[in-house]
């Protein structure tokens, strides 16, 4: 009989849906002390935490599955997020910016050199994923061809080109982006409403968004990655690499080029997320994926499921980590925590991740 | 009168009901070298554990010169006179051999390490052992050989009674093992006892004086070696007959030569390599571990660079990374497969496909054809008679060592090449399954392929090449072919060329 409830437990364990389950208890479990968890307006914000940090997330899974990792992906955020705001702001005031290095050549009172042209927003967003590309291009060589660590390349890429968004404006934000941009952050298609109608206009903080387009853009990115990671030659092969470098190399797998294209995916995605959350600021921000993004990043990640030591990896799993991690950080906002407590909830919730991460396989060896 | 020292009654080991070793009882006398030996999961190291305190026994005693004997962790083996030589030593390469030997407890003077007296000790054991190494020596700078000897001095340092060997000599060469061998026959004489687990008969054979053969963990025969001959083993291990080791050639090679390889150079390396191979023939590359057996292998199939020379296969020249020259038709079953050869937790269908994974892809992302891949990983089932319970779920780390090296090759079948270089491809292999992987190299020459079959078990080169090539510090220094030649081989002159010695 015990063996049949910890069999069942192992199963659950190991599950694709199993952090999904977990997130639905905690929810359930909380419930009963915050009900303003379940409002619709919480529940709205719920969502929107999570579709940034999906994608930059995703991109760190394709880096984990090779037995990789990504650090830079947050000042590819913070990068993406300044440059896009200096290619296409309306306007600029001069005694804010007056004195950075974009100053005069890039950035003048009237906005950025893409301002008021026509598809401006779209030819910007365009050349900042291919700087993205770029970076990400350069990582996947010093990794694959020079044979350098992931973790020191990427670790100087992360001060390097951190250093560098905030020297290209003096640290300060860049506001007075185009309406078109904005619309990418947090424009919304489907919004609800709640409750009885009384009067004729709703008002419009009891309309809650809940399909928008950095969903659409979101779900999208899961998808193609979920379909490249899962079901192609090219993931297969990303999962070789991941479980034994010099087999996939000796079984005729291009392990550099390979290699190369996930840093790049990285970086794209990582760009992706900087431009959805600079939309949702309205603000571009040098320091956007400063302070502990990472810490969401490779948590959310690794709390999905996606092994540390590379070979093991879904783009279920790493949703599902998303949604625990944005249901912890909110959970814990509402408990009315300091940042400092919520930092150190969350470290702590990565550290069992990890030790779970362990003991899945363990168990999963013990059951072959 | 010859003493017993260890004495097992009626040892039983179960795992979750499941039993290991069952009901054994076995009997080691003083001053002997008693060689078990068994197919792999015949319950050796269960057996070994239990002696070793790494495990206890679910029943049965033992007894170490006659006292009870019931250790509760390998601390307690060790404290009662009982050392083991794992396959992979346990030494710190960063340390000194001293350090090695005192590292558990150093000789104190005035409560401080007494290095002169440690050094003067581990001077005495090296010198009981002809090791030719100072005491300070690091043991990073020792050969795999002289690693092991160390764990012998550190035995003898702790006056142990009972010394098991677990596979010694796998990574040891020819020269090696015969120092080897020379240590235990002095330890014997020494009246130490020695349990000697090994593959190789021939070498317990000549070794042991009691032999005890398990299968299925039981004790299926045991008795003095002057009644057992290497059928005799080989029968009570596997629980049949085996008409022979190795199955009869089905072909003679084609006159057509396949593979033509020309003053392939890498300084340092090897050095104007040139020969042939034709098609359906089985051709054997013998040498010492360092000859550069396993480096020609690695330049032939493009993983490390040659400065000199080229390789053709039907007259077409071969060159680029392996990938390229998987294409070109190149197999390459390397000597190490759980490191180099398969990916260890991913299923056996995606090891089998992963060579070939760019054929199963389809439209322009490269969908991957689930069908068509576990059709493949069926064909290769059946074909090769791999021994698995679920193709697309059970990974490859549960299979056995034969059945392991099955999906290797089947890996390979699937590329359809026309050379196949094999590096020591039946090693931590059983006798069973050895003759599986042999009975295969026969079948992919009578296919028409070109074999070149590497190893340094010349047992087995003798018994399944057409003509064997010796190599001897990065150079070709013999090739003998018995067409030409009476008899079949000649095992003296094979190893006088693998060790660099005129041959007249």
């Amino acid at each position: 009989m015990r063996r049949g409830y910890l069999d069942r437990a192992g199963t659950i364990l190991l599950s694709d849906y199993f952090v999904l389950y977990l997130s639905l208890a905690y929810v359930a479990v909380l419930i009963p002390f915050l009900p303003v968890l379940s409002t619709p307006a919480n529940l709205s914000n719920v969502l929107s935490n999570m579709w940034p940090l999906l994608v930059v997330a995703i991109g760190q899974t394709f880096v984990l599955t090779i037995a990789g990792i990504d650090l830079s992906q947050g000042s590819v955020a913070g990068l993406t997020s300044i440059l896009i705001a200096i290619l296409i702001a309306t306007a600029a005031p001069e005694q804010v910016l007056g004195h950075t290095p974009v100053w005069g050549w890039l950035l003048s009172e009237a906005g950025g050199p893409l301002a008021g042209v026509s598809f401006g927003t779209w030819i910007g967003v365009g050349i900042v994923l291919a700087i993205a590309a770029c970076i990400g291009f350069a990582n996947g060589l010093a990794v694959a061809v020079l044979r350098m660590p992931a973790f020191m390349v990427t670790l100087v890429g992360l001060i390097a080109l951190s250093a560098f968004a905030i020297w290209l404006t003096q640290s300060n934000n860049i506001r007075n982006l185009p309406d078109d941009f904005i619309a990418l952050g947090k424009g919304t298609l489907v919004s609800l409403f709640f409750g009885e109608q009384y009067q004729a206009q709703l008002p419009r903080r009891e309309v809650h968004a809940f399909v928008t387009w950095p969903m659409i853009v979101a779900l999208s990115v899961a998808v193609a990655a979920h379909i490249l990671l899962s079901h192609t030659v090219f993931g297969r092969r990303m999962m070789a690499i991941g479980l034994n470098r010099e087999a996939a190399e000796i079984s005729g797998v291009p392990v550099r080029r390979i290699i190369v294209m996930v840093f790049v995916i990285s970086a794209l995605c990582a760009a992706i997320g900087g431009l959805l959350y600079t939309g949702r600021l309205e603000t571009g921000r040098p320091t956007l994926g400063g302070g502990n993004f990472l810490l969401d990043v490779i948590g959310a990640t690794i709390i999905g499921g996606t092994s540390l030591f590379g070979g093991k990896a879904k783009i279920l799993w790493t949703v599902w980590g998303v949604l625990f991690f944005v249901l912890l950080g909110n959970t814990l906002n509402l408990m009315n925590l300091s940042a400092f407590h919520i930092d150190m909830v969350k470290g702590g919730v990565i550290l069992a991740a990890a030790f779970l991460d362990v003991s899945r396989q363990r168990l999963r060896r013990s059951r072959t | 009168m010859s003493d017993t020292v260890l004495e097992l009654a009626s040892i039983t080991k179960e795992w979750f009901g499941v039993p290991a070793v069952s009901d054994l009882t076995l009997t080691v006398p003083r001053g002997n070298v008693v060689g078990i030996i068994g197919e792999n999961g015949a319950g050796k190291s269960t057996l070994m554990n239990v002696i070793g305190g790494v495990t206890p026994p679910t029943r049965g005693t033992m007894r170490l010169k006659g006292e009870p004997y019931a250790p509760g962790a390998p601390r307690d083996a060790t404290r009662s006179g009982i050392a083991f030589i794992h396959q992979e030593l346990n030494l710190f390469t960063n340390l000194s051999i001293t350090d090695n030997i005192f590292i558990t407890e150093y000789p104190r003077r005035f409560g401080m390490v007494d290095h002169r007296a440690a050094m003067t000790q581990t001077q005495a054991l090296l010198d009981r052992l002809d090791i030719r190494h100072a005491p300070e020596t690091m043991v990073e700078d020792l050969a795999p050989g002289e690693r092991q000897l160390v764990e012998i001095a550190k035995a003898l340092h702790r006056d142990a009674d009972v010394i098991i060997f677990d596979e010694p000599t796998t990574s040891l060469t020819p020269r090696e093992t015969a120092r080897l061998f020379d240590v235990i026959e002095r330890l014997r004489e020494d009246g130490r006892s020695i349990l000697y687990i090994s593959h190789i008969l021939s070498d317990v054979r000549r070794l042991c004086d009691k032999v005890a053969v398990l299968r299925d963990g039981r004790l299926v025969d045991e008795g003095a070696i002057g009644d057992f001959d290497i059928a005799r083993m080989i029968r009570a291990m596997i629980g049949r007959e085996l008409s022979s080791l190795f199955p009869d050639r089905s072909n003679l090679p084609s006159g057509q030569v396949m593979v033509q390889v020309d003053g392939i150079s890498q300084p340092g390396v090897v050095a104007d390599i040139s020969f042939q191979i034709a098609a359906g023939e089985v051709l054997g590359l013998f040498g010492l571990m360092g000859a550069g057996r396993s480096e020609l292998a690695r330049i032939l199939f493009g993983l490390d660079p040659a400065e000199k020379g080229s390789l053709s296969i039907d007259g077409r020249e071969v060159r680029g990374a392996a990938m390229q020259r998987i294409r070109d038709g190149i197999a390459f079953v390397t000597e190490n497969r759980r490191s180099e050869g398969l990916l260890m937790d991913a299923p056996i269908s995606e090891n089998i496909s992963l060579a070939t994974i760019g054929h199963i892809g389809r439209g322009p992302v490269g969908l991957l054809d689930r069908e068509a891949e576990q059709a493949l990983a069926e064909q290769a089932r059946s074909d090769l008679s791999i021994r698995a319970s679920d193709l697309t779920r059970q990974p490859v780390r549960a299979l056995s060592g034969g059945n392991q090296q099955k999906v290797v090759i089947a890996k390979w079948l699937a590329a359809s090449p026309k050379l196949f270089i094999i590096d020591e491809p039946t090693r931590g292999v059983d006798v069973g399954a050895k003759y599986e992987i042999y009975a295969l190299v026969d079948r992919l020459a009578a296919e028409g392929n070109a074999v070149l079959f590497i190893s340094s078990e010349l047992e087995e080169l003798i018994g399944m090449c057409d003509r064997i090539m010796v190599m001897n510090r990065g150079e070709i220094t013999a090739t003998f072919d018995p067409r030409e030649t009476e008899p079949r081989f000649e095992r003296e002159a094979l190893l006088a060329a693998a060790f660099g010695e005129i041959v007249t």
